[in-house]
């Protein structure tokens, strides 16, 4: 391997992680909020919005998201929607998120008992009080692993956005393979920038997740 | 429907075009998943295992798949261990092999959750009423392990097939290239063809994904013990 | 004496399953109404119709004269006017034990937070949990928990207490703790509603006792000392008979 070729790399990889760091966060952050409307309309079973919520997810978690990338970024202007790149990945990041952090919002809130509504209930509480201060918060905490699961997943499809022309990790080590022929060191590159992005991630997860596990509240 | 570039699609072989780069990427998932059912069944057994030295290389194989994106492991095979080792790996063969790495460490990953999620009592009862090991696991764990990972590896089988849109990316011709191609060839004459023939591409994976994503959860819920 | 809760001839049923018939009561302010029966009785779904988490098939039960009727807005302020305790505590997992009484009062009620505080402090101490006011519920004891429910319940000053076998799921050693707290209640003056199991502890607290059988009221004694010795009716001696058998199986 050859260290100098490295070290001439290395800010271009750089610029490329804070790309995807960028898009990465800004989609997650976009599907942790579809995710919480979402679980929150099938919660409260409201009419219509419910059936859309569920085609939403069908389609979403049924489909690549290099598909779903493909349509927003060149299908969607020839009916008159353009959108940059960037706002197609985070969109597309967002909307496949989505569809998979509603199911772990879903679990989270189904796990919780009816008669912690109740209880609530019968302190006057609103059926909206009820969910934001009693079922929200302990549902949220019961899905944290599995958010945290769908935010690792997500920040590896982030390697899909090359396709449309994003200069991610993906994009500049393919751009660099086919221009100056350097496989080795690009791909080595490569897999190091993405442990610095996930291996952070992935440990904490296991982490809170034996914290929940064992502990729970109070500890 | 000229404006919306449908019309591409019923020009010549276009549809069947498409829909054989479609069976391209169902085929490598299916062989993908057939190998990493059996490989991961073992896996997932070696996992249960006790044996520290095991124990840290799984958990290793486990953590490089759960973090390293599958594009980024089709470029390393196919790029990178070409060049390393000279040898000549088809875009195929390498992308099988990159999804049965990844569909093993999935598959041994939820083979050791089934295991484990059966509790010490079962063994103990099964011994209790005199069976040995291999009728406990015969008759008590195997049916109970199995029934739950069914509807598990069944849903393994659509991650796959969406998974293998990727494999355009190293220069295989499925469904995505072919639906390029059909937009390509067509520029001058249905300039909206892109979103007619993308939306259709869209439409086939649901519907190829759709029904065995509902048939696991449907089994699921029927075997839920 | 004035009326506080009124059932008019209340009809309760799940599917084809009817649960309650015909029900008819008076509750008084200041009485306490200990309502006991074998399990399956209705006794639970009794007080479950009287705060709305039943919907009712007929009847009708006012509070204050004002109508209770499940899946209305107006549902949430007649419920401040009920409180209710629950057979397993539900206080809240997530919240520390002062935050689980002052979240109603400040939100629903929209008191000042220090006030509710301050008042919290003072039920605390005389329930002797003082020194838990900071732990989370899973780090208390059963009869703790139980104690903190009552007085999340009082917080919110309600005119009535609604009690469901508060002390069923409890150990044995944590029955009187509990029930202690609810003879002083009842000795202040509070107007309740309970449903329990432990007949010395209904005969010391009642002022009207109702026995609950498939349904319906079948005997109705304001002469609780009475009732014990010499239920009227053949359903409750039988149904008072079987605590004799067990407490003669542990002599």
């Amino acid at each position: 391997m050859d260290y100098a070729v490295i070290e001439s790399y290395l800010p271009l990889y750089k610029d490329a992680l804070a790309l995807t760091l960028k898009i990465g966060w800004q989609g997650i952050a976009l599907s942790l909020l579809v995710g919480l409307a979402g679980a929150a309309i099938l919660h409260f079973k409201i009419r219509i919005l419910k059936t859309i919520t569920g085609i939403y997810i069908e389609l979403f978690r049924n489909t690549p998201l290099l598909v779903q990338l493909f349509f927003l970024y060149f299908a969607l202007p020839k009916i008159g929607i353009k959108i940059t790149a960037q706002t197609c990945g985070v969109l597309g990041l967002g909307l496949l998120g989505g569809a998979y952090m509603i199911e772990s919002f879903r679990s989270g809130l189904e796990s919780i008992a009816v008669i912690q509504t109740e209880s609530a209930l019968s302190l006057g509480m609103t059926k909206e009080q009820t969910f934001i201060y009693v079922i929200l918060p302990q549902a949220v905490s019961i899905s944290v692993p599995g958010l945290l699961a769908n935010v690792i997943f997500l920040l590896k499809e982030t390697s899909v956005f090359s396709t449309i022309s994003l200069m991610d990790l993906m994009f500049t080590a393919k751009d660099l393979i086919g221009m100056y022929a350097k496989t080795i060191e690009c791909l080595f590159l490569l897999v190091v920038f993405y442990l610095i992005m996930l291996l952070p991630v992935s440990i904490l997860g296991s982490i809170l997740e034996r914290r929940l596990r064992y502990a729970g509240f109070g500890d | 429907m000229q404006d919306l570039g449908i019309d591409v699609l019923f020009k010549g072989t276009n549809f069947l075009r498409l829909l054989q780069g479609l069976w391209v990427s169902v085929e490598i998932s299916l062989i993908s998943v057939v190998i990493s059912i059996l490989l991961g069944l073992l896996v997932g057994i070696l996992m249960t295992f006790k044996n520290p030295v095991l124990r840290a290389v799984l958990k290793v194989y486990l953590e490089i798949v759960r973090i390293m994106p599958q594009m980024v492991l089709l470029f390393i095979v196919y790029f990178g261990t070409t060049r390393v080792f000279g040898w000549d790996l088809s875009a195929e063969t390498s992308a099988i092999f990159v999804f049965c790495f990844w569909g093993t460490a999935e598959m041994g990953d939820l083979v050791r959750g089934s295991i484990k999620s059966i509790s010490k009592i079962q063994f103990e009862s099964s011994f209790a009423l005199g069976m040995n090991k291999i009728q406990t696991y015969r008759y008590v764990i195997l049916p109970q392990t199995i029934r739950r990972l069914i509807p598990l590896s069944i849903n393994l089988i659509t991650r796959m097939i969406k998974t293998t849109s990727l494999v355009m990316m190293i220069g295989i011709v499925e469904v995505l290239k072919v639906a390029q191609q059909i937009i390509e060839a067509n520029r001058k004459a249905s300039p909206n063809a892109a979103f007619g023939v993308f939306a259709v591409v869209f439409l086939l994976y649901f519907l190829v994904c759709w029904p065995i994503s509902r048939l696991s959860v449907y089994l699921e819920k029927r075997w839920a013990l | 004496m004035s009326e506080l809760l009124k059932v008019k001839n209340l009809h309760k049923e799940f599917g084809k399953n009817v649960v309650l018939k015909d029900i008819n009561l008076s509750v008084e302010k200041g009485e306490v109404v200990v309502i006991i029966g074998p399990s399956g009785c209705g006794k639970s779904t009794f007080l479950r119709c009287l705060n709305g988490l039943e919907e009712i098939q007929g009847g009708v039960i006012t509070v204050d004269g004002l109508p209770v009727e499940s899946g209305k807005k107006e549902i949430t302020k007649l419920r401040q006017k009920i409180g209710m305790v629950f057979q397993s505590y539900e206080l809240f997992p997530h919240l520390s034990v002062i935050d689980n009484l002052i979240l109603a009062p400040t939100k629903v009620q929209k008191r000042k937070k220090e006030e509710v505080i301050r008042e919290a402090t003072e039920l605390l101490d005389r329930v002797g949990l003082l020194d838990k006011k900071d732990y989370f519920p899973r780090q208390l004891s059963g009869g703790q928990k139980q104690r903190v429910a009552i007085v999340r319940a009082l917080l919110m000053h309600p005119e009535i207490l609604l009690f469901d076998e508060v002390t069923a799921a409890l150990d044995p050693e944590m029955v009187h703790e509990v029930l202690e707290t609810m003879l002083k209640l009842a000795k202040s003056g509070s107007t309740m509603l309970i449903v329990t199991h432990e007949m010395s502890f209904a005969e010391a607290v009642a002022d009207r006792i109702l026995f609950f059988d498939n349904g319906e009221i079948v005997e109705e004694a304001e002469d609780v000392k009475g009732f014990f010795k010499e239920p009227k009716t053949e359903r409750a001696k039988k149904f008072l008979r079987t605590f004799e058998y067990d407490s003669a199986l542990y002599i």
